[in-house]
């Protein structure tokens, strides 16, 4: 194999897996250990610069950080990275201090953000600095979007996305909420500079199947019915209540449905319920709440009688693989299952709609999906003046996901303001330096914690389920916080490796505790894989290859289960091993060179 | 030394022995030498040979004496037993425990100081004696732990950062062909693809096996005109075979080219394939190893490899014609077998 480029940021930044997993790339073992050291402000500033909404994910991320944590390949369970967001979120002090102020000078540029949902927001909060004009439109009547009308507020509390709104509210775009949007022509029409179109996936999709129409009354489309319950529109439900779908939407829906009256509520999924789409922890809260999810079910009837809903019939079904390999579901012959009900939530997915973007400003729709066409680097539109993020981009995701096209279109609206080239990407800001802060000292705390994952406190289920508003998680305590930002391998504490000061002593390859270090003759990558100390079984993961040392024999290090404990370099009589921190911040709005 | 512990975290894809054990089971506390010394490395190198061998911890006694290399019974087989004897001891307290309990393996571990200066007379008898055991010498020329004086083992012109070493050295190995020793090998720290089929070959030995093993210490005698550094082994060891240790329950299969390989067989049953690297070496013959370490001694090679081998080799027990129990283990009437018995004892001597 060829020596590895650690020049090369995505090198380390691979190894650090929850940062290279999360959308926005946010440094999580750099807050994690700012968490443990009780600078809970700080953490939080870390996280509002790279996520934007520190709190409001704390709660609801989907967390793409906790299935890629080395923690998880070690032992049983990852660190809970997300809720540790929330320590940091709930224990800051006030930190409107340190937000950036609005710009004491305009720029010129008049920029529309269409929907006030995340990712508009984080284009509003990295442009408005600068000195962009931005005004926000959005059909509701206040900031946050689906954050604010889809997520139960016993998931996340109105105070928390209020905050973190007001944020970026506090920069001064110009708000025009209750202003929904009808024509792009006409938006373009008012000669924005550039237009960002951040409106979220807002249609719940419709569930056709006999008795639809007939029992329409008590068939709610979910997101439609969690945002009228967000409103206060909706204040009960009947008491058997029938949830079809297995995302988080629906999870989202059964919950609710259990606050507002719902006795027995089930959810019904046509898949297995290892295929659901839902979180695990999502589906975790739901039973918890005596939801049982009922699996391998396909909705065939609505059943009604004088015009109202008595019930769902479903055939039951099993998967099979077809000579393909492809996993169908089929009938498996027995009858047909009645769930007996009073009203009907259909959460089976949601979708785009454009129908206020008309079809020839030169913005060409995808004819198989009829979605925008949209460069997926620089969030362009094929019309150059308008770009897109979050849900209304590429379909329904989550908000970190938002946050992150958010801070992508923002670069790019403000290269293409300054006449510069949006394909031509700013580089993210990278350091690598030494934590060596004595012999056997250095400046993280390298003593790896035995202990499993916590598991946050929950309010008791008698009273959450008596109060839609009421938040059921109630976080990490400090202490328990601490605990858990322990199990943090601080993946982002490099074992960078001198093959000019090494002299094979082998004494970093004995102290490794999980053999990751091997010194032998170059071969090819597989051969190598197969050969080392400990079988390098993950291809996921690098392998760090140094050049040839004196023997003729090389240094391969395995990542995959590496502990960043930093033994290999307390042994290292040369300081040929040194750990050395990684540090990477992604590239906002303003920071390339002009 | 380090700070902190090694972590009990490892790796998931630790193929368990036969016991039940990773080789992580087998490690001791964490070192407390320098970084960097070889005496790590030999101590990884006795962690994976105990663990290839699918050895019980509690059936080791680990002794040793005093010095650097004296204390690395602290970080290998935590659960087994072990005695930190007087300086140059470990012999006499190694002979009595093996006396005593015949059941444990020995694993005696020494160094130059230990061994070579005030230890020689308790080296030698306990060799001569044939002890069964595995005595390893962690041979680094200098006294580690009183700054880097040279012992007795440095090889004359040899220079440390402040002084040259004007005395010949003590040879172990040669030493211990003279004195009778039935299993006598040499290696290097830095290289366990030799020293692990060696210590594994010694422990399945049955008399004394002596093992020298180069080791630098890399604090006062690891610079560029030392004959103990990792580069000057590097560049001067001439290995004379190359070692498979065969268990006693594998298949052993014949696909070599005749007059290349040496095979050895123990009392356990246990193989010993010694592929020749130089043509003319007999690791059976005494007296032609002798020669030869001496010729390429004054060469100035290392010389590593098993030098040594005498099969069907006899111990200590068996020249004192003690009973297979261990006489720990013998109860007062085995020992006072009563009066008859002694009449008949006392009629012999009349």
């Amino acid at each position: 194999m060829a020596p590895t480029d650690v020049a090369n940021p995505n090198y380390f930044h691979k190894v650090v897996d929850c940062q290279w997993a999360c959308p926005a790339h946010t440094p999580v073992p750099e807050y994690i250990r700012l968490i443990a050291a009780g600078r809970y402000s700080d953490a939080y500033m870390i996280n509002w610069h790279s996520n934007v909404f520190p709190g409001v994910l704390g709660r609801t991320c989907d967390r793409p950080c906790e299935p890629a944590c080395r923690r998880g390949r070690v032992e049983e369970d990852p660190v809970a990275i997300c809720r540790l967001k929330r320590v940091a979120a709930d224990n800051k002090d006030d930190v409107r201090g340190r937000m950036p102020q609005p710009a004491a000078q305009k720029n010129g540029k008049r920029i529309a953000l269409v929907g006030a949902g995340p990712a508009s927001l984080t284009v509003a909060r990295d442009l408005l600095p600068l000195g962009y004009d931005v005004t926000i439109y959005d059909g509701d009547a206040n900031a946050g979007g689906m954050m604010r009308t889809q997520i139960p507020k016993f998931r996340l509390p109105e105070s928390v996305l209020d905050e973190e709104c007001n944020f970026i509210l506090d920069l001064k775009p110009t708000t025009k909420f209750g202003h929904k949007i009808e024509s792009l022509k006409a938006l373009l029409a008012e000669n924005y500079d550039a237009i960002f179109v951040g409106c979220g996936a807002p249609r719940g999709r419709d569930l056709e199947i006999p008795g639809r129409a007939e029992a329409a009354a008590n068939i709610h489309i979910g997101i439609d019915w969690l945002s009228s319950v967000s409103f206060g529109h909706t204040t009960s439900i009947g008491k058997r209540v029938v949830v079809l779908g297995g995302g988080n939407t629906a999870m989202d829906c059964c919950r609710t449905s259990r606050r507002l009256g719902g006795e027995k509520v089930d959810v019904v999924v046509r898949s297995g319920f290892e295929e659901m789409k839902a979180s695990p922890w999502e589906k975790e809260d739901a039973m918890h709440e005596d939801i049982p999810i009922h699996n391998f079910l396909v909705p065939k009837e609505f059943k009604h009688k004088d015009g109202k809903l008595t019930g769902v019939l479903f055939e039951k079904v099993k998967a099979e693989k077809d000579a393909k390999g492809r996993r169908n579901l089929v009938p498996t012959g027995e009858p047909d299952v009645l769930f007996e009900c009073d009203d009907v939530l259909v959460a089976v997915g949601q979708e785009n709609a454009f129908p206020w973007i008309e079809r020839d400003l030169g913005l060409d729709f995808d004819p198989k999906w009829d979605m925008p066409v949209v460069d997926e680097v620089t969030y362009q539109s094929t019309n150059p003046k308008v770009f897109f993020g979050g849900d209304a981009a590429f379909g329904p995701k989550n908000i970190i996901w938002a946050v992150a096209h958010g801070h992508e279109a923002a670069v790019s609206i403000d290269l293409f303001c300054n006449g510069q080239d949006v394909k031509v990407r700013p580089s993210p800001l990278v350091n690598l330096s030494s934590q060596k802060m004595g012999i056997h000292e250095w400046s993280y705390d390298n003593d790896v914690s035995l202990d499993l994952r916590f598991k946050v406190p929950h309010a008791p289920k008698e009273k959450t389920l008596r109060d839609v508003n009421m938040e059921v998680e109630l976080g990490f305590t400090r202490e328990l916080g601490f605990k858990e930002a322990q199990r943090c391998l601080n993946c982002d504490i490099e074992t960078v490796f001198a093959e000019n000061l090494c002299i094979e002593c082998d004494a970093c390859v004995d102290i490794c505790p999980e053999d990751c270090i091997t010194f032998t003759l170059n071969d090819s990558e597989p051969v190598l894989r197969a050969h080392l100390t400990a079988p390098a079984a993950n291809l996921t993961q690098d392998l760090y290859v140094s050049q040839e040392l004196k023997t003729k024999r090389v240094m391969v290090k395995d990542e995959d289960v590496c502990l960043h404990c930093g033994l290999c370099a307390e042994r290292c009589p040369t300081g040929a091993w040194d750990m050395k921190k990684f540090y990477l911040e992604t590239a906002k709005a303003g920071s390339c060179s002009r | 030394m380090t700070y902190i512990a090694k972590p009990k975290l490892h790796h998931p894809g630790l193929k368990p022995n036969k016991l039940g054990f990773t080789h992580r089971d087998y490690e001791g506390s964490i070192s407390t030498l320098c970084a960097g010394c070889g005496h790590d490395s030999i101590s990884a190198a006795l962690i994976q040979a105990c663990y290839e061998l699918s050895i019980e911890p509690y059936k080791v006694a680990k002794l040793s004496g005093i010095g650097c290399s004296s204390k690395t019974p602290d970080y290998f087989l935590g659960p087994a037993h072990g005695f930190n004897s007087v300086h140059g001891r470990m012999p006499s307290v190694l002979t009595g425990a093996n006396l005593a309990n015949r059941d444990l393996l020995y694993l005696g571990v020494s160094g130059d100081g230990d061994s070579a200066s005030i230890g020689l007379g308790q080296f030698a008898h306990c060799v001569r004696r044939g002890v069964n055991m595995v005595y390893i010498c962690e041979n680094n020329g200098v006294y580690g732990l009183t700054k880097g004086q040279f012992s007795a083992t440095a090889d004359k012109g040899s220079r440390s950062k402040t002084a040259v070493n004007n005395d010949s050295p003590i040879d172990l190995v040669s030493l211990a062909l003279v004195l009778g020793a039935t299993f006598v090998a040499r290696s290097f720290s830095g290289d366990k693809k030799q020293l692990v089929p060696i210590l594994k070959a010694a422990m399945a030995h049955k008399g004394s096996a002596i093992i020298d093993v180069v080791s630098p210490c890399v604090q006062f005698n690891n610079n560029p005109q030392s004959t103990k550094s990792y580069d000057f082994v590097r560049e001067h060891n001439e290995a004379v075979n190359r070692i498979d240790f065969i268990e006693s329950k594998a298949e052993i299969t014949a696909d070599y080219e005749p007059g290349t390989v040496t095979m050895v067989r123990q009392h356990d049953g246990s193989m010993l394939k010694l592929s020749k690297l130089h043509p003319d070496y007999d690791a059976t013959d005494r007296a032609k190893a002798m020669a030869y370490l001496q010729e390429r001694h004054a060469a100035g090679e290392v010389v590593t490899g098993v030098l040594f081998v005498e099969e069907q080799a006899d111990d200590l027990h068996d020249a004192l014609g003690t009973v297979a129990t261990p006489l720990n283990n013998l109860t007062e009437r085995e020992l006072c077998p009563g009066s008859a018995k002694l009449a008949d004892l006392n009629a012999d001597y009349r």
